[in-house]
């Protein structure tokens, strides 16, 4: 029992971070007024070019990286029809998710052909922490995860003090109230929000490469499953906090660990009725809590500066 | 006077006309130095894509098939941008028509056609109806945006379908599919060996039935006055909620025929992820047409022709069929950023009037 | 020499020469108001000088140096600060977080509470007490205003440009803020007074800079104007009448009637408090205020727009339903709303759609649920002639037409449907004098047909010269009903400040 309890809370954790990873960058993003559904396929060029990487560097960190780095190449074609040309942000978004399928698709049947055996690629395996590893029932579930887990969690405090503590969290937060504002005081409007968009870019990437390097460790086409779409549900459930982003991205996850346990357990209920958890409780937070909160004042219009 | 604000007039339409074409101009050209990049013949793509979709009165005929799903899910995505609402949530609605239609359509068998085969398109209409609605009620009850709990559904109705043809409606056997629809709710074919069905007419009809419905009725015009400017319709005294219902549950509906048609018309069976992605590429097919009958017409011939040519460019240019997908984001991009079309005659206009201004001065 | 000038500035936006070949010059420490009516160029000059646009051609010198200023961050840098009509304040951020938004002083890590007592110390020097933590939103108008200042002083400014800074200030708060005013240049910062009110010119400013048309009309002393008409002269170009034409009015018989109405705001607070009144057939009550005293949940609450919380509103006696705005506007009512752009048309529709918005539903505009263009078409053209809409053709989008005629066929749509009471709310807001004085005319022309009008608006000169009776607003309630003709400016400013009748009198004396 109590290895089950411990698997099941290291399962739900590990099943959160892509939605979290990828819902701290944008927080940032929709502080400065950015409705991003383009993370879908950030994330997705993410999970192929971290796979890309490792494969090439034998290392999973330098997958990580390329990842990064391939993502954020693809939110500068967002930041600049969205910024600079004012295009609608959910159309231009949903065009970058069919943008990057196209783009993974092809690439990947051109890079690895069709019937191959599965690629071997170098993943995250956990890493246990000394000493706190060994406490019984939560120290194998919290403290035998991936190393970037690790990694994540410390970047909440720092991105809250960034966003609430810091001259540029002030500015990202101010561009998403009031553009107009900002730009009487000097500040460059379209400066911060591509920066912002960006920054969700990086952050997407990170939460792709997580996705196939740590807890799929394997490319497949359509292996996204509406987790980006699923990140800013929890962007807008969390309150555009990223504490509250964590808390959410970890209800999902625990929602989508039950779905494993339960199959795995041999449960009754047919399993595609388990399979849609994730995606009722992603509507339920979604209808519960927006109403209260609506989020920053310049939520999706594009700035026009006269 | 008169004279020259009919010629702007004229030559504002044809710069509207121009833009998408431009915009498809790039995104093939963007979509041919992909494929020379991907090291192959670009020209043998291209040329071999008109082949398959348009070299042959079969050809062409699987062009339209590939066009009717389209110019449903195109006016899914329409009607609702018509009323302010970007509807997300037609792949799903697509799942739904196809489920429910394939419920009446696979009883009642003896029923003579004229009323099985009506009864199960209306199934098909009503099931993605109602996911539509649900989405609908969902934003005007809850405030949820359409957006997320649109794809949300997505994948919920994807896994129902699966779950009947897994289970319920599977057909004895190995696949995991239903059983082959009555022919009594068959949709009939319009051209001999081939796969082109009346499904086609019933999109038409839907294309002239949302531009008279839009255009021409009190309650279209109530609905393009909530997507235009919601303060003036509470001003007026328009309810948007009932109008944001109207807009989801018919955008749901004609997303739902796109399934129905499918199930009915080309398959006569269901089975798990019947559709390509008909849903998301309403998406192109709406933008570039301007979510405009007439557009629309044009825009879904465009991406069907791209969509049945593509099968025959992978064969003859070894060109993955995913670049077509490209092709179609592309033009969802560049149509969306029509603003720097838009901004570029800004400036032009702006410096036609310094000169003018600056003679002024003098 | 100078401390600005302007030299030869041209602004030309798409259609309009904005600013034609300005020369405008500021000496260091004066108060120097920029004059002109609504669209003269004025805030499109300070625009440019404040970097926010980029002017066509022409020079801008500081201190005898030419200078570049290609955006804000340029000018702050120069010492140039602006107070904008709308203020540039972010109702989500903390007042300190207002101030230091931008600093390029800051630190990347913020020292907020030092910066806080750096403010606090400033807005002492102008007896001004802030909470530099309180969230900005719950500022009240004048107070936002003052932050506005504080915000230019804390970074430096030199040269302050307050653009309409009074539109939204009563009377009394005015002269608060003249003793600012008057202060900062005392101080030596010099101060640009965007205005179109002449009173506070001649009460406020060294100097007047007159601007019409875009094109730059004088440069006069205070000292040397004679008086008030030929200020007006030179900007509006001809001698001004001063006052619409209007009879007496008949009232008949009670069309409106108010009892106790209570509503809340957008924010959940108080808006409207045991408001009563009636207004009858023939008589146009005006209704005074300082914006944000609930007029505009007033007119909501009567349209159907918003929930009111108890109360009784009446139309010819039939008690409104709550929250149904087509049945009320079914009851004989038109209303010309606040906004245009935000309730009033819809701009990417043709003129024509536009004016069927109220009556599409009806016979003959349609017929079982399918409309009549046909018919429409004819009516349209009819109503573009009567209300004088000038447009190209009934077919243009709302969008290309000028504000003037944007405002004219929603006041045509309105009063063609020949309402029992008609609420308006700001209906010349924004217009040039020309089609000000049209829409006032027929509306007076309404009344005279016998329509109750309901007339809301923060300009107090159009209120007294439109009015048989008037009533004034303060926090939410009705703080004063006036049917005496010879009421004066200032009795009235001191209720629109929140100062009743009774203790008004030994008000009155000092106030001049």
């Amino acid at each position: 029992m109590a290895i089950e309890i411990s698997n099941y809370i290291s399962m739900a954790i590990r099943s959160a971070l892509p939605i979290l990873i990828c819902g701290i960058g944008l927080v940032f993003g929709s502080r400065a007024g950015i409705v991003n559904i383009g993370a879908e396929g950030f994330m997705l060029i993410g999970a192929f070019m971290g796979v890309v990487g490792s494969y090439l560097f034998s290392s999973a960190w330098i997958g990580v990286l390329v990842a990064m780095l391939s993502s954020m190449l693809i939110s500068l074609i967002f930041a600049y029809f969205t910024v600079t040309v004012k295009a609608d942000q959910v159309v231009v978004g949903m065009g970058i998710n069919m943008l990057a399928i196209g783009l993974t698709t092809t690439l990947f049947r051109r890079l690895f052909g069709m019937n191959t055996e599965p690629i071997k690629i170098e993943s995250f395996s956990p890493l246990a922490i000394p000493g706190l590893s060994d406490i019984p029932i939560l120290g194998t579930s919290l403290f035998t995860q991936h190393a970037p887990a690790y990694l994540i969690f410390l970047c909440i405090p720092l991105a809250s003090f960034i966003l609430f503590r810091t001259d540029i969290g002030l500015k990202v937060r101010a561009v998403g109230e009031h553009p107009r504002a900002c730009d009487t005081v000097g500040i460059n409007v379209f400066k911060v929000r591509y920066g912002a968009i960006l920054f969700s870019g990086l952050m997407a990437g990170f939460a792709g490469a997580y996705l196939t390097l740590g807890l799929l460790n394997f490319f497949v086409e359509d292996l996204m499953a509406g987790r980006g779409y699923m990140a800013v549900a929890a962007v807008v459930f969390g309150k555009y906090s990223p504490v509250g982003v964590m808390l959410a991205a970890l209800i999902f996850g625990a929602g989508d660990a039950l779905q494993y346990r339960l199959q795995a357990g041999g449960s009754v209920i047919p399993y595609q009725f388990l399979l849609m958890i994730p995606y009722v409780l992603t509507i339920l937070a979604i209808c519960g809590f927006v109403g209260e909160n609506k989020g920053p004042a310049a939520m999706a219009q594009p700035y026009i500066k006269e | 006077m008169e004279s020259k604000t009919t010629r702007s007039k004229v030559l504002s339409s044809l710069s509207t006309a121009s833009f998408p074409v431009l915009a498809v101009i790039a995104a093939l050209v963007i979509g041919a130095v992909l494929i020379f990049i991907l090291g192959l013949d670009w020209r043998l793509a291209y040329k071999s894509l008109l082949q398959g979709s348009l070299g042959t009165k079969k050809a062409i005929a699987e062009s339209l098939v590939k066009t009717t799903p389209l110019y449903f899910t195109g006016l899914s995505f329409a009607i609702a941008k018509r009323c302010g609402l970007i509807n997300l949530g037609a792949e799903g609605q697509v799942y739904m028509g196809g489920l429910f239609a394939a419920f009446i359509g696979l009883s009642f068998a003896g029923l003579p056609r004229y009323i099985h085969l009506p009864l199960t398109v209306m199934m098909g209409f009503i099931g993605g109806g109602l996911l539509g609605l649900i989405t609908g009620v969902l934003k005007v009850r809850f405030g949820a945006s359409e957006l997320i709990t649109g794809i949300m559904f997505n994948y919920i109705a994807i896994k129902l379908v699966s779950f009947f043809v897994t289970g319920p409606l599977k057909e004895p056997g190995d696949l995991d599919q239903t059983a082959i629809m009555e022919v009594s709710a068959q949709i009939p074919r319009i051209i001999e060996n081939t796969r082109l069905h009346a499904g086609l007419i019933i999109a038409l009809l839907c294309l002239v039935f949302f531009y008279i419905f839009l255009w021409k009725t009190t309650s279209g015009y109530e609905m393009r006055v909530v997507g235009m400017n919601r303060g003036a319709a509470e001003y007026s005294g328009i309810s948007i909620s009932k109008n944001v219902l109207l807009a989801m549950a018919l955008a749901g509906g004609f997303a739902g025929l796109a399934g129905c048609c499918e199930v009915i018309g080309v398959q006569f069976r269901l089975f798990q992820d019947f559709s390509p992605q008909y849903g998301y590429e309403g998406l192109p097919v709406a933008l570039l047409g301007n979510s405009h009958p007439v557009g629309i017409l044009l825009s879904g011939l465009l991406f069907g022709v791209l969509k049945s040519g593509s099968n025959t460019m992978k064969m003859l240019a070894q060109v993955p069929v995913a670049v077509i997908q490209i092709i179609q984001a592309l033009v969802i991009i560049f149509v969306a950023g029509r603003e720097i079309y838009n901004l570029t005659k800004l400036l032009r206009r702006n410096k036609q009037l310094e000169k003018a201004g600056g003679m002024n001065g003098n | 020499m100078a401390y600005l000038e302007m030299k030869q500035i041209t602004k030309v936006f798409p259609g309009v020469v904005a600013n034609d070949n300005i020369n405008f010059s500021v000496e260091k420490g004066e108060i120097h108001a920029l004059l002109g009516e609504n669209g003269a160029g004025k805030t499109t000059l300070m625009n440019i000088l404040y970097g926010l646009y980029r002017q066509t051609s022409g020079e801008i010198w500081i201190n005898d140096k030419k200078v570049a200023i290609t955006s804000p961050k340029e000018a702050i840098d120069l010492g140039i600060g602006m107070v904008h009509q709308h203020f540039m304040l972010i109702p989500a951020l903390t007042i300190i977080e207002n101030v230091v938004l931008g600093m390029k002083e800051n630190k990347q890590i913020l020292d907020l509470k030092r910066a806080a007592s750096d403010v606090c110390a400033e807005a002492a020097k102008y007896d001004m007490t802030i909470d530099p933590f309180m969230e900005t939103w719950k500022l009240s108008v004048g107070q936002q205003q003052r932050l506005e200042i504080i915000k230019a002083l804390y970074r430096g400014v030199k040269l302050l440009i307050l653009d309409e800074p009074t539109a939204v200030l009563t009377p009394q708060e005015v002269s608060v803020f003249f003793t600012m005013v008057r202060k900062l240049s005392e101080e030596g910062h010099t101060v640009i007074f965007i205005t179109h009110k002449l009173p506070e010119v001649m009460q406020l400013c060294g100097r007047c800079t007159v601007l019409r048309h875009g094109k730059l009309e004088t440069t006069v002393n205070i000292n040397d104007v004679k008086n008030k008409q030929e200020l007006a002269r030179l900007m509006v170009g001809k001698d001004v009448e001063f006052s619409v034409q209007k009879t007496p009015a008949v009232p008949g018989e009670e069309v409106l009637s108010i009892k106790n109405l209570n509503a809340r705001n957008n924010k959940g607070l108080p808006a409207l408090k045991n408001v009563s009144f009636d207004v009858h057939a023939g008589e146009i009550l005006g209704v005074a205020g300082v914006d944000g005293n609930g007029q505009s949940e007033l007119v909501e609450c009567l349209t159907g727009l918003r929930k009111i919380d108890s109360g009784v509103i009446r139309i010819m006696g039939v008690e409104i339903p709550k929250l149904a705005a087509r049945t009320i506007l079914e009851q004989g009512v038109s209303h010309i709303p606040e906004d245009r752009h935000r309730r009033g048309m819809l701009k990417d529709m043709s003129v024509k759609e536009n004016l069927i918005l109220m009556n599409y539903f009806k016979e003959p505009y349609s017929t079982k649920g399918f409309l009549n263009w046909k018919w429409i078409s004819g009516y349209a053209q009819e109503l573009c002639k009567e209300f004088n809409v000038k447009t190209p053709s009934i077919e243009e989008k709302a969008d290309k037409l000028s504000g003037g005629n944007q405002q004219k066929f929603i006041v045509g749509r309105e009063l063609e449907r020949k309402p029992k009471l008609l609420i308006a709310m700001h209906p010349d807001r924004g217009l040039d004098i020309g089609a000000t004085k049209y829409i006032q005319s027929r509306i007076v022309a309404a009344r005279d047909s016998g329509s109750a009008v309901l007339l809301v608006s923060t300009e107090l000169d159009e209120i007294m010269e439109l009015s048989d009776r008037i009533i004034v607003m303060y926090e939410g309630g009705i703080i004063g009903l006036i049917d005496d003709p010879q009421v004066t400016r200032e009795y009235i400013g001191l209720l629109m400040a929140g100062t009743r009748p009774q203790d008004s009198l030994e008000w009155m004396s000092p106030c001049p």
